[in-house]
Order: C-alpha cells, then structure tokens, then sequence
C-alpha cells in the first residue's frame, strides 16, 4: 500500500475536476464504505485523498425540467426526509429507510452508494428500476464536460463502474414518473436492522386499466452488479396481474438469476427468495 | 510516515486546533490526541454504535469518519452531553430505570438517544427501537433503554 502523499479539500467542482485529471486519486464523500475497507486493506487509498464533501454543487435535490436531479453529496437521510422524493419516488425514501442505521444514513451518501459499486447496494436497484442516469463530470482539455449514462449500464463488477479516472460522479437524474405509475422495493436481509441484503428486488411499471406496460425489473446481491432483468420483465409487459401472470413472473425471475452461496445465504436460498418475494410483491399491487 | 494534517473544528463548544495522521479515524482523534476518552470503540466497523457523536447536529459513527473531514465542523461528544442541562432529563432516566449495566454502549446510545430526541420530540418506543437501531447493547436487553427514553421524550410524564 503506498502511504497518502497528499490530502485535498476543493470548494468547487471545477477545482475537484482539476485535481482528478492529474491522476492517481482516491475520492472521499461520507467515507463509511472507504473507512472500513481502506483499514481492512481491501482497497488501497491512492496518492491524493481528495474529500469533497466541501463542494456546494454536488448538494440538493431539485426538479430540473421533467427529470428530479439528486447531488452525489445527499446523504441518505436526505432522500429519506425529502419532500419532492416523498412525493414522486417513494420507492427510493423506502429504500433509504431500509438502509443501515441512522448513525450511517446521517453520513452516507447516494454517490458513495454508487460510486462503492456493492452488488448489495441499496439505492442502486430502486434507481434502476425507476430509469435513473448518472451524471459524470471531468475536465480534460480545460474545461468542465459532463456526460450522462443509464444507472443500468453503469457497473461492470463488484467495486468497479464505467467512471474513468479523471470523473466525477455529479448527481443522479431520475425522470418524473407518469400517471399511474407503480414501483415496489423489497429487501432481504438476515436481521431487521443494520443487514447488508441477501437479495433486493426492484419492480416498476405504469398500470392502465389493469394492463402494465413500461415493466421494469431489478435485483440486486444475485450477480456480480445490481442487474436490471429483462426476461423477467418481458413476462410482465403488457399483462394484467391475474395469477398466471404472477406465476410466470414469479418463475423467470427464479431462472433469470445466477446467485453464489457465500455468508449471507446459499444460491439455492437466493433464488427461492427471488421467486417467493417477486410474488409476494406483485400480489400486493394486484390487491391494491 | 504518514502525511498529516492541522485542522481546527469546534468540541463541546471550545474551538480546537490538532494536526492528525490524514487515514487516522474521528474516534482516534478524539481519544488519542485530543484525549477524551468517553466515546468508546466496540467495532470499529459501523456496527455497534459505541463510537456515535454529533457532527453539525447529527449522529454519526466516528469510527467511520476521516479525522480530516471534522475541519470545520461542530463536534458533540459524551462530554459535551455531560456539561449540556438538555441532555439532564436523558442521564436521569438512565440511571432511574437501570438502563446501565456494564457501561460500555452508554455513551454512544445516550448520543444517539439525544440525537433522536432533537430530531423527533415525540418519539414512541416503535420511534425509539428503530432510533437506536445502529446502538448495541450485550447487557440490558434493550428494554430498560428504550423505556428511559421514552420517559426522557415526553418530559417523564
Ligand atoms: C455497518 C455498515 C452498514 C451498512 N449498511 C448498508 C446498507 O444497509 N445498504 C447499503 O446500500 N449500504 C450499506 N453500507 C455501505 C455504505 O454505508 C454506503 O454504501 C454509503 O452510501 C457510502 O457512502 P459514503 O458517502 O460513505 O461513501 P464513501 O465511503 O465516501 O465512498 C464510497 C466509494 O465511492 C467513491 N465515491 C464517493 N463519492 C463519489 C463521487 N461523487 N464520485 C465518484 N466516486 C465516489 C469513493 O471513492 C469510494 O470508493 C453499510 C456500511 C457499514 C459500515
Ligand atoms: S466502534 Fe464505531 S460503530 Fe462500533
Ligand atoms: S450496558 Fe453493557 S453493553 Fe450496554
């Protein structure tokens, strides 16, 4: 491990771009997922710590046109007591009131969530489901550039994203759900409190008289990345949610996962998980 | 060597100036350089919440946090509480209902528990249960903890 040659603390965005573009750098938000995995040694801090919790425009939650804007700095007691999130994402406050413990909520940010890349990370699947992008900001000839990619797209392995080095994750947007739009997040874990999931699942899509379309589905600890399933999603469009309708769901989503055993729980466990609470959950927005 | 830094933030309402090893955690800081050894470490993990104290009036696991990042913040710990006459009715009911047994998470879970108290003045047990949640507890059972609470919530009705 190569000791921490130089700690760094921008106020602007410009300036935290600036630094990221001289390479090798380790970027600190709330530091409960960097903290414990740096003094455990399973990730090594880089030359230059840079913490950026000083920059105001990584802060806030705010409409932008059809879409809700969410700073990578918002903690996740942020989200939980949002109004706007309240009222028009209550899937992601259910989420976030599921999430560790208050101590952490109060520290943890949703940009530390995304930007730690656990297959298990909460928010991730309630934002996949609910057609969240991610912003990324760098500054390679100058000045600052910003592009944008689908949540769904943007991990490629437990810890690692498509963010190159020199980005910085900004903000997530989240377009305005339609009329008559539903989701449900449903997390498993092996105690009610503080319980890192044995599985989550996501589900998602506009209800008109009776019939889904726009289905989306999402779970999350089954794979190597939260993973958006399209099987499962093809047995939910454009149906109504009788009981054979449920039960097909209910099957693809068994055999559309992979899972491992590991601490948590066995493979075997994890797909009956799947099956069982993809069930339950649709069950509960057919009686709704 | 390890890089260090001078950072200077508020302590129980003192302003403090202290240089730290900059991968060093807000709990080391607290108890091997400014010397207040009140907070406690169980874990050092985020899961036992011995270690809690207010940052800018929130909870939070010191454990967890980067001694760099309380520049310029206002830091609560058990010793601010102790000197605070709102945290009286707290202490009081703890040891009124025998909510202390060996000690150790006291501190932490009467941080947390002021915490809870400012942010939802009136808590009910439910409330309190999923307040302290990030708080354990090998001796009590929880029961005598969550009741002192409660009566420190509602005045000791
Ligand atoms: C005891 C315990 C329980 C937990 N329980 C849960 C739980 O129930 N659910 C859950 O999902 N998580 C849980 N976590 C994990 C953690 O709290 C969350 O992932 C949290 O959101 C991380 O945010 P942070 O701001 O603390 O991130 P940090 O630790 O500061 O950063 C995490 C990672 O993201 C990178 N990063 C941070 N911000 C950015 C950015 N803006 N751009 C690019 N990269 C960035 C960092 O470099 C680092 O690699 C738990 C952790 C602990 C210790
Ligand atoms: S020592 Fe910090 S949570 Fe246990
Ligand atoms: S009193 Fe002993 S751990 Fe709580």
């Amino acid at each position: 491990m190569t000791p921490i040659e130089q700690y760094l603390a921008p106020a602007t965005l410009d300036e935290a771009v600036g630094i990221l573009q001289q390479g090798e750098v380790t970027i600190l938000a709330g530091g409960t997922d960097l903290m414990p995995q740096s003094k455990a040694g399973r990730l090594a801090i880089k030359r230059t710590l840079m913490n950026i919790r000083r920059i105001p425009e990584l802060k806030g939650i705010a409409l932008d046109n059809d879409a809700i804007r969410i700073g990578a700095l918002t903690t996740i007691t942020e989200i939980l007591n949002d109004p706007l999130v309240k009222e028009y994402l209550p899937v992601l406050a259910d989420a976030c009131d599921h999430f560790a413990s208050d101590q952490i909520r109060n520290a943890g940010t949703l940009g530390g969530n995304i930007g730690n890349a656990s297959p298990a990370g909460d928010t991730l699947v309630p934002l996949i489901v609910l057609d969240a992008e991610v912003e990324l900001a760098s500054k390679p000839n100058g000045s600052v550039t910003t592009r944008r990619l689908p949540l769904a797209e943007f991990f490629t392995g437990p810890g690692r994203t498509k963010r190159a080095a020199n980005e910085l994750l900004t903000a997530v947007r989240i377009p305005l759900p339609k009329a008559g739009h539903v989701a449900r997040f449903f997390k498993f874990g092996t105690r009610p409190a503080l319980d890192i999931s044995a599985i989550s699942i996501g589900i998602a899509g506009v209800i008109d008289n009776g019939v889904i379309s726009n289905a989306r589905v999402a779970f999350g600890a089954v794979a190597p990345t939260p993973i958006r399933a399209a099987r499962t999603e093809e047995a939910l469009e454009g149906r109504r949610l009788d009981e054979a309708t449920i039960e097909a769901v209910a099957s693809a989503a068994r055999d559309e996962v992979n899972p491992i055993d590991d601490v948590r729980a066995t493979a075997w466990y994890r797909k009956e998980l799947i099956h069982n609470m993809t069930k339950r959950i649709l069950d509960h927005v057919a009686q709704a | 060597m390890s890089l260090k830094h001078d950072i200077g933030f508020t302590l129980n309402g003192v302003k403090k100036r202290v240089t730290v090893d900059v991968g060093m955690t807000a709990l080391d800081m607290l108890r091997d350089v400014v010397g207040l050894t009140g907070t406690k470490y169980g874990c050092g993990e985020g899961e036992c919440g011995a270690c809690t104290i207010q940052v800018d009036g929130l909870s939070m696991n010191s454990c967890l946090m980067f001694a760099v990042d309380c520049d310029g913040r206002d830091l609560v710990t058990i010793e601010g509480l102790a000197a605070d006459p709102r945290a009286d009715a707290l202490r009081e009911a703890f040891v009124e209902h025998g909510a202390v047994q060996c000690g150790f998470c006291t501190p932490g879970m009467v941080v947390q528990a002021a915490h809870l108290l400012a942010t939802h003045p009136d808590a009910d047990a439910e409330t309190i249960k999923r307040g302290i949640e990030g708080n354990l507890c090998r001796c009590t059972g929880y029961k005598k903890i969550v009741d002192a609470i409660e009566s420190a919530c509602c005045g000791g009705k």
